[in-house]
């Protein structure tokens, strides 16, 4: 008799495999699976978990005279402060270039994404490989190209005048974090607007063009409604990390063009008033969560 | 012989004309060099092997691909490389097609809204292609709530709410088991007189082909072999390929002798009426339940015959096939089940015989 599975303990040998032995060998296989995720689980909780109970924390606490932070006497006032203009500010230019930065996602990506799904399988994977190469390089690196390219004597000033157009300066602006977080962000557009473009029925384009629609009015009735859980997707996946970004808007943002996930490292590093970082981080993250759960509820509805 | 087809296409514009039209997929050549006219109100059948270009030509009446050179007429109308919305045509796609974030309703209104037809108007007609295709109650149902049947009037009623010149269908029963197939067979026959429109369906199952349509055209490899009724089609096919394809056949392999006469491959010279070259490969062509079985000594004396020994009897209830050798070929006779007649055993010398109006002779 072979055994593939440990035999659980108390449990006489026997020839055939009884409820209870079925029972007692399922409760064996779960506790041999918990004990296989216990270091994930443990990872998770040191330093995931148990750090964001302290953020939390300091967000209800209080700054005092000297920059440290008063754990006694829990408030709201680091909350409270989320509403005076200069945070709301930047609250608001955050969530405005976030939802740019999707859009013009969105519009870039989704004929490229159709583009690829309606090819022949070959050239459907090397196009998904094109997508993904940037990701070889570090990201910080990318942001860095970018400078370049937008700096002074850069490809787009160096083209602006060739045009006429005279010396534009895009590097330090609004303009150069929107292109930015667009490049940075654009493959996670991509993939699942593909993966839920691939999933249509291409004869029903087919049937809507025999239907008397234009080729806009299948991409509205047809083709958008039925990609809808990738453009929701994708839209998520490039809203959130827009909002929180930091890397991008420090390298190719000007001071006066302030975003949180900035503004939230200046106030734990710089002006060392904990708790207002903290409660910013925690507004930025439930947002985030209702758009994951947005993202879950509508994407794993099928169509 | 049937006198639909033919002489009503001289009359009147054809619903379909192709002229040389040839498409051509990189160096493949899908569709070569078709001419075809199908009459207005006629049903007609594209049949053909998988790949012999019927779909293609279809989806070139559709406006779903153009055609690489010739010309396409719609009604008169150029209608070549109009894109599929600007052609008076509807199409009931292999699979239906039929949207699944929409109703029924909503699939069946889904042409007259993108025509823009008045709101008050588009329910109406709605209604009517919902009760004409027997679908009343389940309007707001979704595609994957129906059964293939129901699915398959779906896409009927889609297509036919928009009143086209010409409805086109690509293998229309093909997804649906034999027994639902055959009652929609009836069913569609009965439809297309219903509504008066020009049917052009693609089908690679002869039987289907030779039970719905008023003419068939056979395709093979992309060339249109040869169009014609069910029974000319089946009585004297042109060729060996379309013999062979539309029902059961016994090919002898001849060569022509003179325009009445071919001598079969065992050098003996048999009746047979050609038009051919002396000297043309053919194969004569004799249909298993057109052959008669006699003993080797009593045949009548008007038939021909060749003498075998018989290999096998198969039993199919309302008839019996027998398989019959011969050294250079092997044949078989299709005799109805009826009390009394000849009974050959397994083992015995049999004559197989045909009168000169059973067989037709074609090129090889």
């Amino acid at each position: 008799m072979t055994m593939v599975a440990d035999r659980p303990e108390g449990l006489e040998e026997a020839s055939v495999a009884t409820p209870e032995f079925e029972k007692a060998a399922e409760r064996a296989a779960s506790r041999r699976g918990f004990l296989l995720s216990l270091p994930a689980y443990a990872y998770l909780v040191l330093f995931f978990a148990v750090p964001l109970g302290i953020v939390m924390m300091y967000s209800f606490a209080t700054r005092n005279r000297f920059g440290g932070t008063d754990l006694s006497g829990w408030n709201l006032n680091a909350y409270r402060k989320l509403g005076e203009p200069i945070v709301r500010d930047i609250l608001f230019r955050s969530l405005w270039l976030a939802i740019l930065t999707t859009l013009i996602c969105l519009v870039v990506a989704y004929p490229f994404a159709y583009f690829i799904a309606t090819r022949t399988p070959l050239i459907r994977n090397l196009m998904l490989v094109f997508v993904m190469i940037p990701f070889w390089t570090n990201f910080l690196v990318r942001n860095y190209a970018w400078r370049v390219l937008l700096g002074n004597d850069g490809l787009f000033t160096n083209i602006s005048e060739a045009l006429g157009l005279g010396e534009r300066e895009l590097l330090f602006t609004t303009s150069a974090v929107v292109i930015g977080l667009v490049y940075g962000f654009l493959p996670f557009m991509v993939l699942p607007l593909y993966a839920s473009i691939e999933r249509i029925d291409l004869s029903l384009v087919e049937a809507s063009r025999d239907l008397y629609a234009s080729g806009f009015q299948t991409f509205r009735r047809v083709l958008l409604p039925l990609s809808m859980p990738g453009v929701i997707a994708g839209s998520i996946l490039v809203f959130v990390p827009s909002l929180g970004a930091y890397v991008t808007p420090e390298i190719l943002g000007g001071a006066k063009t302030t975003l949180l996930g900035s503004y939230i490292v200046t106030q734990f590093l710089t002006a060392r008033n904990w708790p207002v970082g903290a409660s910013l981080s925690f507004v930025l993250m439930a947002v985030m969560l209702v758009a994951t759960l947005v993202y879950f509820r509508t994407g794993g509805r099928n169509l | 012989m049937s006198d639909r087809g033919d002489h009503q296409v001289s009359e009147q514009i054809a619903a379909v004309k192709l002229t040389a039209i040839t498409k051509r997929f990189g160096s493949v050549v899908a569709v070569d060099n078709v001419d075809l006219e199908i009459a207005d109100g006629e049903f007609f059948a594209l049949l053909g092997p998988s790949g012999c270009g019927k779909t293609t030509t279809l989806r070139m009446v559709a406006g779903l691909e153009f055609p690489t050179e010739g010309s396409l007429k719609i009604f008169g109308d150029e209608a070549g490389t109009l894109p599929p919305n600007r052609r008076p045509v509807n199409t009931v796609f292999q699979d239906y097609a039929l949207f699944p974030h929409m109703t029924v309703e909503a699939n069946v209104a889904f042409g007259l809204k993108m025509q823009r037809v008045a709101k008050h108007e588009i329910t109406g007609r709605v209604q009517e292609a919902i009760s004409l295709v027997r679908l009343e109650g389940l309007e707001q149902r979704r595609s994957r709530q129906l059964s293939g049947g129901q699915r398959q009037r779906v896409a009927l009623a889609r297509a036919l709410v928009n009143r086209p010149k010409v409805l086109l269908l690509d293998e229309p029963l093909g997804a649906l088991d034999l027994k639902l197939r055959q009652e929609m067979q009836g069913e569609l026959k009965a439809l297309q007189r219903e509504v008066g429109i020009t049917f052009v369906f693609v089908t690679h199952d002869q039987e289907e082909a030779l039970t719905m349509a008023d003419r068939i055209g056979v395709m093979n490899e992309g060339e249109l072999l040869q169009v014609g009724t069910p029974a000319e089609i089946y009585e004297h096919p042109v060729n060996r390929f379309v013999a062979n394809f539309i029902g059961q056949t016994n090919l002898l392999d001849a060569s022509v002798v003179s325009n009445d006469t071919v001598c079969l491959a065992n050098g003996v010279h048999i009746p047979g009426k050609s038009d051919l070259l002396v000297g043309t490969r053919v194969a004569v062509c004799l249909r298993p339940e057109r052959a008669g079985m006699h003993p080797p000594e009593e045949v009548p004396a008007d038939q021909q015959s060749v003498v075998g020994r018989l290999e096998s009897v198969t039993y199919l209830g309302n008839a019996l096939v027998y398989t019959v050798v011969l050294d250079w070929v092997r044949l078989e006779v299709r005799r109805e089940n009826q009390p009394g007649g000849y009974r050959p055993h397994v083992g015995e010398e049999v004559a197989v015989s045909w009168t000169l109006d059973a067989i037709s002779v074609v090129r090889a």
